[in-house]
This record gives structure tokens, sequence and C-alpha cells, in this order.
């Protein structure tokens, strides 16, 4: 455990000692700022117009505000995360420090968990960061907190998936354009393969809307908690951990 | 402390590596010699557990590398052609993270991390970003990683590459010192290396093994003749039917430039026809400008031996 804690320790200080870091978090907490600041806006419109008309029940805010803002959380994270594990496994392989982690006494499991754990990291200071925007809804407005506990925990499992997509794809190459914009395209294709179902019959549908790995987020975001969606992105996890795995090994036989 | 049996690697269908067996001892210094693409820096990656070999078996202190990787890699330190650094890391910071995963204990870290850089005299840059190092210093601080939890053997792939001619003097008299309680192997193409650090040498030519044996031994077996080199200045053509007809010479071939006669002698090994020779000329009324026996070197040696291979193939 001290190996993988050592592996995961250097790979994050690798992000901060490089503007890597601030730029992602940065970049991620502006955008999704955007977002935040127009769907408050016409949340406070329709607020203001229901408030006008003395009319049906008082809007909710958990569903008219939090539910897009995490969904479109969602969707950002789909571009930040290739820019996130880009440099994993690629950039250690291009400066010959690949050699080095695979000549100490360190486990590929070791290697691979610290590497994963430290992308992470990342990703959760980056995701935990916008919980800062939910605070000024709790503070002035009164929503639900459950809701949103979970569509936060719906976030976190996504993107264990994704940031071990992205490991695993930077695992296949040295250069890190490429890692990242494999990523991408993977991570796109996860996301409209649900859309492309439905143009096929109902069992393709089916595996199809399955496999999309938003699909499975929206149940988080509107405050469901499905023990099926969970299994999904668990599984996907260690599914992708273990390819990392495979890669890893096999490029030791290769000798790459 | 080092068994190499049969040791066979293929890439896809290049065979980069093919049936080589070798030992090293407890404190010799294992010269690996070849030219590029030779297949050294693969028989090292897979001694150092990097890459399992194809066919055969390398075993490291009585562990199979294959079988047991973990227990090899604890014991060698291994210097890669490119030094393995994290760029973005001080010399300490990273010297730190080396010693933690090969396992140093927690309260050791500092005084371990201390001990090699002090060893490869680095201190006056340890605070630096590696990055931000020469091309000299960066070598030794792959050389100090190497050497962190003291590990009985040191692998070294070209550790002299790339440095200026005061820093090969300086990392060759450091692995002559790490010889003394090390078991090391060390690659290099540069001749003059092996001879000045280690004590076998290992000559392999396309992947195969072609000699093994101490720098002396191989020189010597080598020699099929002397060699004097004569420069005679004023002596007319018919002097080489005079040197011909001298006892133990084999052969002569020689060129004349503006007046001077440059001659390359073969005679019988053992024996030196330097005195008579020189009898000859200055008897003869010539100018003697020059007279030497030309040693063999492990330059020639290697030459000999890596195009007989490929003449062979």
């Amino acid at each position: 455990m001290g190996n993988v804690w050592a592996v995961c320790k250097r790979d994050i200080r690798g992000y901060f000692a490089s503007p890597i870091a601030y730029v992602i978090i940065g970049l991620f907490l502006m955008v999704a700022g955007i977002f935040f600041y127009l769907l408050l806006s016409s949340f406070m419109q329709y607020a203001y117009a229901s408030m006008m008309n003395r009319q049906g029940a008082p809007l909710n805010i958990n569903l008219m505000m939090i539910r897009p803002f995490l969904l479109n959380l969602s969707v950002i994270i789909l571009f930040i995360i290739p820019v996130i594990t880009m440099r994993s496994f690629a950039e250690e392989k291009k400066a010959g420090t690949m050699e080095f982690l695979l000549t100490v006494p360190l486990t590929n499991r070791q290697i691979i968990l610290g590497k994963f754990l430290a992308s992470y990291f990342l990703y959760v200071v980056m995701i935990l960061a916008t919980f800062l925007f939910m605070l000024f809804l709790f503070l002035w407005g009164d929503p639900e907190l459950a809701p949103v506990l979970i569509g936060y925990l719906g976030l976190l499992l996504l993107g264990a998936a994704l940031v071990a997509m992205g490991n695993f794809i930077s695992s296949l190459t040295e250069n890190q354009v490429v890692a990242a914009v494999g990523t991408f395209a993977a991570t796109m294709s996860l996301w409209i393969i649900g859309a492309a179902g439905d143009l096929g019959g109902k069992v393709l549908q089916g595996i199809l809307k399955y496999l999309s790995i938003i699909d499975h987020f929206e149940d988080f975001s509107g405050g469901v908690f499905d023990t099926n969606h969970l299994s999904f992105y668990l599984s996907m996890t260690f599914v992708l951990l273990f390819l990392t795995y495979q890669s890893v090994e096999s490029s030791r036989w290769r000798g790459r | 402390m080092i068994e190499v049996r049969n040791l066979t690697k293929y890439f896809g269908d290049l065979k980069a590596v093919d049936d080589i067996s070798f030992s090293v001892q407890r404190g010799e210094v294992l010269g690996f010699l070849g030219p590029n693409a030779a297949g050294k820096t693969t028989t090292m990656r897979i001694l150092t557990g990097f890459m399992p070999a194809s066919e055969g078996t390398a075993s490291v202190a009585g562990y199979d590398v294959f079988e047991n990787g973990i227990e090899v890699k604890r014991r060698v330190g291994y210097l890669p052609e490119n030094p393995p650094l994290y760029r973005d890391m001080t010399v300490t910071e990273y010297l730190r993270f080396a010693a933690q995963v090969k396992g140093v204990a927690h309260r050791a870290l500092a005084a371990e991390t201390e001990r090699v850089i002090e060893r490869v005299s680095i201190g006056d840059v340890r605070h630096k970003f590696i990055d931000k190092l020469s091309k000299g210093y960066k070598q030794r601080v792959g050389l100090a990683q190497a050497l962190l939890n003291n590990p009985p053997v040191l692998v070294f792939d070209e550790p002299t590459v790339g440095l200026d001619p005061k820093q090969i003097i300086e990392v060759r008299e450091l692995i002559r010192s790490l010889g003394e309680d090390h078991t090391v192997i060390l690659s290099t193409h540069i001749l003059p290396e092996v001879s000045m650090t280690c004590s076998r040498v290992v000559i392999i030519n396309a992947g195969r093994l072609v000699a093994v044996d101490t720098p002396a031994n191989l020189t010597a077996r080598l020699k099929g003749s002397e060699t004097i080199v004569v420069e005679v200045a004023g002596a007319p053509e018919e002097i080489r039917g005079k040197i011909m007809k001298m006892e133990d010479v084999l052969s002569l071939s020689l060129h004349t430039d503006a007046g001077v006669m440059h001659c390359r002698i073969e005679s019988k090994v053992n024996t030196d026809i330097r005195g008579r020779l020189a009898a000859l000329i200055v008897n003869g009324g010539w100018e003697l400008r020059e007279l030497r026996r030309e040693a063999l070197s492990l330059e020639d040696v290697f030459l000999k031996l890596t195009t007989r291979e490929e003449e062979l193939d």
C-alpha cells in the first residue's frame, strides 16, 4: 500500500508542479460557472414570473436548477478528463521513466492503482470545487440535500470510469496528444451510443443504452440511487483497470 | 551472482538476442561489448526484469528474473541508457521517491538519499530541478538512483554516453570503485572503457555471443602476427626486397609519400625484428624516421571478432 501511495503522490506532484492542474481546474470551474450562472438566472426568471402570477405550486430548485446543472457537469467532464489522464502513462513512456517503474520492486498492480488514484484525485478536487456553487443555493435557497449528494456520488462514480478509460488509453501510446484525442473519441462514442441505439431494434437499443455512460448518470442527477448504475460504473472502472494492466504487461513483452 | 542460460529474445520475427549464456561472479565488473543494436540493451533489460525472455533463463542472486521478478529487482540497481528522471522534481525529491519505491524504510530515507548524493558528488545541485541540470549531472543523478538501497548487483547501460572527457573519467573512476563491493555489468561500445574498467568482457554481435574472456586474454588470443611500423627517408625501391628477405618477416605493405617511405611489416608472433631492421636501414645509409611495434588494441580484437561474425553470415 505504501508503494501505491508513493506512486500516487509522485503523480499528484507532477500535476501540481506544472501548470496542468491549475489550468484544468480553472478552465473547468469557469465553464461550470457559466452554466451555473445561466441556469440560475433562467430559474430566477421562472421563479419571478410564477411569483407574479401567483399560480401553481412553488418551483422545485432541485429539479429545475440542480439537476440540469449536474447533467451539464457530466458533459463538461467528457472534455476535461482526457486532458487529466493523457500524461499518466504516455509521459512516462516518452521520458523513459516507465523503464524505471518497471525495474524497481513495484508490481504492475501498484503502478496502475497509484496512477489511477492520482488522476482520480485531481478529478475529485475539481468536482468538489463545484460544491462551492451549491453552497450559494443552500445559503439563499432551500434545496433538498440528499438528491444533491446522490448527484455528486454519481459524478464521482462516472468520473472513476472515465479516468480509468483515460488511463487505459494513455497506456497504449507514448504520445500525450494521441492519448487525449483517443480518450475523447472513446468517451464521446460512449456518450452518443445511447442516441444511436434509437435507430436499431429493441435488443440492440437495450445493449447500446446500457453501454451509454451518461445514461446511467441521469437517475443520479435526479437524486435517484440505483444499485444497477452503481454496479455499472464500478464494473466499468474495474474492467478498464484490468485492461490497463494487460496493456502494461504486453508493452513489457514488446519492450516499449 | 548472475547466471544467463541460452537466453533468446524475439521482437516479432527479429531475433534480438540469440542463445546467449554467460555467468558473472560476485565482485566482478563485466563489460558488455558490441556494436549498436547488437542486443546489449535487450539482454540488460531481461536481466533487470523489465522484459521477459522468449527462451532460456536468467537468474540474479539465485532468483529467476521471470519467476521471481520482485526479488531480483530488489537486488539490482539499473541505469538505463537514458537516465529515467522525472524532470519536474528536484534531485532530492526524485531520489527520495526512488528510495521509497525501492523499499528503503521511511526513517532511513533522508540518510540513504544523502549517502548516494555524496557518492556521486551531486551535493551542489541537490535542490535544483532535474530539468535544469546539464547532461553530466543528469547522468550522475541516474547513477545515484541505481545505488539506492545498496543493491549487490549494478547494471549500467552505456553510462558514459554523451559526457565530456572529464566527466567520463569521473564516471569510470566511480564504476571502478563500485566494482570493489558490487557485481557490475556495464555495456558500452567504447572500447578503451572496457579495458579500463572491466575484469571480463562479453562481446556480442547481431544478438550472438562472440567471446567471453579477460581483455588481456582476448588480445593475446587473436594476435596472429606482430606488426612493425617503419618510416624511412631517402630509401630506394630495392629496400622492399631486402626487408622481405629478413628472417621472420611474413608480409610487407609500403607506400611512398614525398620521398618518405611508410612500411607496415608483419612478422611472426613472439619475434622482435626491430633491432635487425634498424641495423639494415642505418647500414644502408638511409634515414630512419620512425620504428615502432603496434600493439593489437581491443579495438582490433573487437573488429576482428565482429567482422568475422558478419563474414560467416
